[in-house]
């Protein structure tokens, strides 16, 4: 039997929800207490995720220049796709109120329009054409061997922590 | 059927199984797909410093940590047991365009001229590696999200707001792309 139970939040876990919430896009609201190793059905999705990173060659610089050269259909495609798949299968959700494995309704955020969505995404997209990688890419990157993406990915970490620090002084 | 297997798959295939983590992950545990929420996680677990953004339960987001941690073993086995033989086909002119740049290695995913120790102490290299992965994680983070949390997750769900930030996304990249690596690439 699973040993998840519901639970109640505190207000010291209603406030940490506030702070996981400030700019990100996914925040875990399921009130389920797992132990850890539920975390594995996680870990197998993100293997078959990485299989599919490197064989279709989604993290490969190369593909990156030809997408915004525009001069190859492949990244395209694959975006499209997967936006279609996703699109379908949220409205198929929603129509049958599915629920989780674990019974819970599915909820999904609702994202706010600030600023940031701008002048992070421009300087997200320039990032993204000269190391060819998105976040993704970066742990794929590094599993299929280029050792040197360390120092890519460190530095990815470090924007993030700067932003983190000067957060309140930057236009939202 | 290896052999198929180790040729590069298509792009339907792989938008597909992307598609389908938006509801794997909703259905499995009520989550919602993203990825560069976990660089913000490995700051809040190694350095929060006392930042208000750093400081939450890590542990309550870990699935994510596991996710790309699952992301780094797939392609891992990938590349050593599923690797393509040949080298990568590169649509015509942008290998030409790049050849006149100097990048003609295409043995791999990545040029080797570029992504290399040797390159990372020269100038074009701090800004490739540094610069680059700066503005990726920076980025991301004032965005909200990257590809995979607005482009994917966002469009999915409907949501205008990540509509905006894909666009600029793309403005980001092909701006840097046409006006600013042209010159970057010949460092």
């Amino acid at each position: 039997m699973e040993q998840a139970f519901q639970h109640t939040p505190t207000p010291q876990e209603l406030a940490d929800l506030k702070a996981r919430e400030l700019d990100a896009i996914c925040v875990n609201e399921s009130e389920l207490v797992h132990p850890w190793w539920h975390n594995l059905k996680y870990a197998v999705w993100g293997i078959l995720f990485g299989i599919v990173f490197v064989k279709a060659e989604i993290v490969s610089w190369f593909r990156i220049q030809e997408m915004f050269r525009f001069e190859s259909f492949h990244m395209y495609g694959v975006i499209g796709t997967a936006v279609v798949v996703g699109l379908i299968s949220v409205l198929i959700l929603k129509r049958a109120k599915a629920r989780t494995i674990y019974g819970e309704a599915i909820h999904i955020p609702t994202k706010t329009f600030n600023k940031g969505q701008i002048y992070g995404g421009l300087l997200f997209g320039l990032g993204w054409a000269i190391t060819g990688a998105c976040p993704g890419p970066l742990f794929a990157q590094m599993g299929a061997g280029f050792s040197v993406i360390i120092v890519t990915f460190v530095s990815a970490v470090a924007g993030t922590w700067v932003y983190g620090l000067l957060r309140d002084k930057l236009p939202h | 059927m290896l052999e198929a297997i180790k040729q590069p798959w298509p792009w339907y295939v792989a938008g597909a199984l992307i598609g389908l983590t938006v509801p794997y992950l909703l259905l499995v545990g009520n989550k919602s797909f993203g990825i560069s929420s976990s660089l913000r996680h490995l700051c809040a677990a190694c350095l929060p410093a006392n930042i208000k953004f750093f400081k939450y339960d890590w542990k309550k987001e870990a699935w994510n940590l596991f996710f790309v941690g699952g992301i780094a073993l797939g392609a891992f086995i990938a590349a050593q047991f599923l690797s393509n033989p040949d080298p990568l086909v590169l649509a015509e002119p942008t290998a030409e365009y790049l050849a006149s740049k100097g990048i003609t290695d295409t043995a791999a995913l990545l040029p080797s001229e570029i992504f290399s120790w040797d390159q990372l102490f020269t100038l074009r290299g701090l800004i490739f590696f540094v610069v680059g992965g700066f503005m990726v994680g920076f980025g991301t983070r004032y965005a909200g999200g990257c590809t995979s949390g607005h482009a994917i997750m966002g469009l999915s769900s409907l949501q205008w707001p990540s509509l905006v930030a894909t666009c600029c996304f793309m403005v980001g990249g092909i701006v840097m792309t046409w006006f600013i690596l042209p010159f970057l690439l010949t460092l």
